[in-house]
């Protein structure tokens, strides 16, 4: 077990006020199980599960209700005993609609159905712990949602040979991975151990920014006797965006994923402190994921705190939880505040990679007028993927995707950055955010027609 | 000066002219690429507006794309019958009557009708608008009014008003821009000569789409008891059958949900918000 610094500063970065101290000292709670569990779908990346249940149906915890419907796609498991009442279509965090499954529980039923241990891993044959990580229906929960049997089974011809650990957390507000990594030490430090076994890899960063002292010292200690792994504790300067896994692989290994590339072109995988707690938890205890840690924070929640609450709680009940509110909230940010998405009402049910919802008052939400660019370039040093905000963002504006497109638009980890540091105002990501999928689907149809042809 | 510069100057600069000219003339002749005399004779009759209603990238490619690939001449949609007629002299082929079509937004939930759910503070396009948690609205079908459709438009026949696309039917070319730029997927091309529309796109439930919106169907079927050529329904919403004319306009009074409207005849759409017609 070793303990290193950066090994490079982070290229374009900002610092926020990042007010985690509301949390930070908050010991994780269970929350007591809500009435109605509202279940989404669409919980991670790829395609949206499929309801295997009827309205009507009678489950227990950790049955499987909607099984994966391709290679990039995870099941999901009811997180308590109930009934399912409705299988209807809302909106998710992210805004897009996505078929859900409404579970009335039952609280006193404490039956469950789990998959059989698999605490003699060592001794079982790598494909099989991957099959299990997908039954488990994990998935990257530091907040886009990649499945992680896909993560943890590269193609042949691109050898990983380092595991990046990231409890950087640079979002401001949260600190679910900080009480985290101090409070389940042990079980991160098991997981880091099933991933080595099944990448047959052994050198391991596990990177944390320095503002986490505790969780830093809670790693090296639970990691201070691993054998047969080169762990290594990676202390980062407190930068965002450095948890995004670009950034956080150069400034650990030093190495640059090429445009348009994943992390295992550099022979990297990143993985997030909570989805190595769910793979251990699925591998050992044959627990499927079906709860996670959420930082409910702001100014204006009676006691903000990291709740652990099942998945498909609503954001009203966890804001209840939590004491309710001393002021009106004038905007709810479900994430961190620099990539989160603002969320119409307190209906909306959390998910797989909600990490965070934040709560604002008046004071705090500022809108602004954006006026034209001024052309003084702080958005080219802000931005972490050395682009051209500025230029991107007047081609988006004026309808010219293709110009977008040359421009590497697509390269845009959508981080925020430009935004906050334009002293225009401009709405630069939210810019970027509305081309992507525009640019991302036409391509697609573009393909298509070529295939069809 | 001396004269003599003058004309010197003037000389030097006739005569590099005179040799670029007979380069170019030269050139002229020798590289010149055959086109088929006939698509420039097809272009001419075309309107040369190049809006992309045929599905060609101009007017010049659709004259190319008739000539040599036999594409149908009745494509041009501002054109009308005149240019239909024209190019169908011009090439010989048959000619069809011809149906004007109008683009139309199917939705009156104004700022007055149509509640909001939250307030939107992002950029001002309904695809920025729609992803954000499906749109401000409550009713997940209607017209967000942040003017993407309007945007897109080449002859300004939409206007914004009170949160709501209107589409003025004289002005529109048909071009068919708005219909794909709408997030909502709410616009669709009507027969200019039909003016009773039903002006609503929400797929809920009668309590559902009435809590919504104060002017949407909610499903009653009182339009195609009334009107079985002209309306249908399509689960819980009324639709149009365009290749019938309305024989009973007592269903504009009889629908509950007054979303059936005639639009475009001596009240239009725009005309019932206290607007001028534009014609």
């Amino acid at each position: 077990m070793r303990v290193t610094r950066a090994l490079r500063k982070l290229r374009g970065s900002i610092h926020p006020q990042y007010f985690k101290g509301l949390t930070s000292d908050c010991p994780i709670t269970e929350m007591p199980i809500p009435q109605k569990l509202y279940l989404s779908m669409s919980q991670h990346l790829g395609a949206p599960a499929k309801p295997i249940v009827a309205k009507g149906d009678v489950v227990t915890r950790g049955q499987c209700i909607a099984e994966a419907t391709g290679y990039i796609s995870v099941p999901i498991h009811a997180p308590v005993c109930g009934k399912i009442v409705d299988i209807d279509s809302a909106a998710t965090p992210a805004g897009t609609m996505a078929p859900r499954v409404v579970l009335e529980t039952d609280p006193d039923n404490t039956e469950s159905t789990t998959m059989s241990p698999l605490s003699d891993w060592q001794d079982r044959p790598q494909e099989e712990l991957i099959t299990r990580i997908s039954e488990a229906g994990v998935a990257g929960m530091g907040g886009a949602g990649f499945p992680t049997h896909v993560k943890l089974s590269p193609p042949s011809d691109k050898p990983i040979d380092t595991i990046i650990i990231n409890g950087a957390e640079c979002e401001p507000y949260l600190t679910a991975d900080h009480r985290l990594m101090i409070e389940h030490s042990k079980g991160i430090a098991d997981g880091i151990r099933m991933m080595c076994y099944i990448l047959n890899v052994k050198s391991v960063f596990v990177a944390i920014e320095e503002n986490k002292p505790e969780a830093i010292q809670a790693m090296q200690d639970a990691l201070a006797n691993a054998e047969k792994i080169d762990a290594t504790v990676c202390i980062l300067p407190t930068e965002y965006p450095q948890g995004a896994e670009k950034q956080q692989i150069a400034v650990t290994t030093g190495r640059e994923v090429p445009s348009g590339g994943l992390p295992m072109d550099v022979g990297c995988v990143v993985e997030n402190v909570g989805t190595v707690l769910a793979i251990a938890e699925a591998i050992e205890k044959g627990i499927p994921l079906t709860q996670r840690v959420t930082t409910v924070t702001g100014h204006i929640v009676k006691s903000p705190q990291n709740v652990l609450a099942p998945l498909g709680t609503t954001y009203a009940d966890l804001v209840s939880f939590c004491g309710g509110l001393t002021a009106e909230a004038a905007k709810v940010i479900s994430g961190g505040p620099m990539m989160g998405m603002a969320q119409p009402n307190l209906d909306v049910a959390t998910t797989k990679t909600t990490s965070g919802l934040v709560l604002l008052e008046q004071s705090r939400v500022h809108i602004y007028r954006a006026l034209p660019c001024i052309g003084c370039g702080r958005c080219l040093e802000a931005c972490p993927m050395n682009l051209v905000p500025a230029a991107i963002s007047y081609a988006v504006e004026g309808g010219d995707y293709d110009r977008a497109e040359s421009l590497n638009i697509l390269d845009c980890i959508e981080c925020g950055c430009c935004a906050f540091v334009c002293p225009s105002s401009r709405p630069l990501v939210q810019h970027f955010k509305l081309a992507k999928p525009k640019i991302i689907l036409k391509s697609r149809q573009a393909a298509d027609a070529k295939g069809a042809k | 000066m001396d004269i003599s510069t003058i004309i010197l100057t003037a000389g030097v600069i006739g005569g590099i002219a005179a040799i670029c000219a007979s380069a170019l003339a030269v050139a002229a002749h020798c590289f010149a690429v055959e086109e088929n005399p006939k698509i420039g004779e097809l272009e001419k009759r075309l309107p040369g507006i190049n809006c992309g209603a045929c599905g060609y990238a101009g007017c010049s490619d659709y004259a190319k794309a008739i000539v040599t690939e036999d594409e149908a001449i009745d494509r041009c949609a501002p054109g009308g019958s005149d240019v239909l007629e024209a190019l169908g002299e011009a090439t010989g082929a048959a000619v069809d009557a011809f149906e004007k079509t109008v683009a139309l937004v199917h939705c009156a939930g104004d700022v007055d009708n149509a509640r909001h759910r939250h307030s939107y503070n992002g950029i001002m396009d309904c695809h920025a608008a729609h992803q954000l948690a499906g749109g401000d609205m409550t009713c997940s079908y209607g017209c967000l009014g942040y003017g993407s459709c309007a945007h897109v438009c080449p002859v300004d026949a939409i206007e914004i008003k009170n949160n709501l696309a209107i589409v003025h039917p004289d002005l529109c070319i048909g071009c068919k821009a708005c219909v794909t730029s709408c997030p909502r997927n709410i616009i669709s091309m009507v027969p200019a000569s039909q003016k009773i529309h039903v002006l609503c796109s929400s797929k809920d439930k009668g309590p559902i789409a009435k809590k919504a919106c104060k002017v949407a169907c909610i499903g009653c079927r009182i339009c195609a008891k009334l009107d079985e050529s002209a309306f249908s329904m399509d689960g819980f919403l009324a639709k149009r059958n365009y290749s019938n004319q309305v024989s009973n306009p007592a269903v504009i009074e009889k629908c509950p949900g007054k979303c059936i409207v005639a639009v475009g005849v001596d009240n239009t759409q725009a005309d019932q918000k206290g607007e001028p017609s534009c014609a």
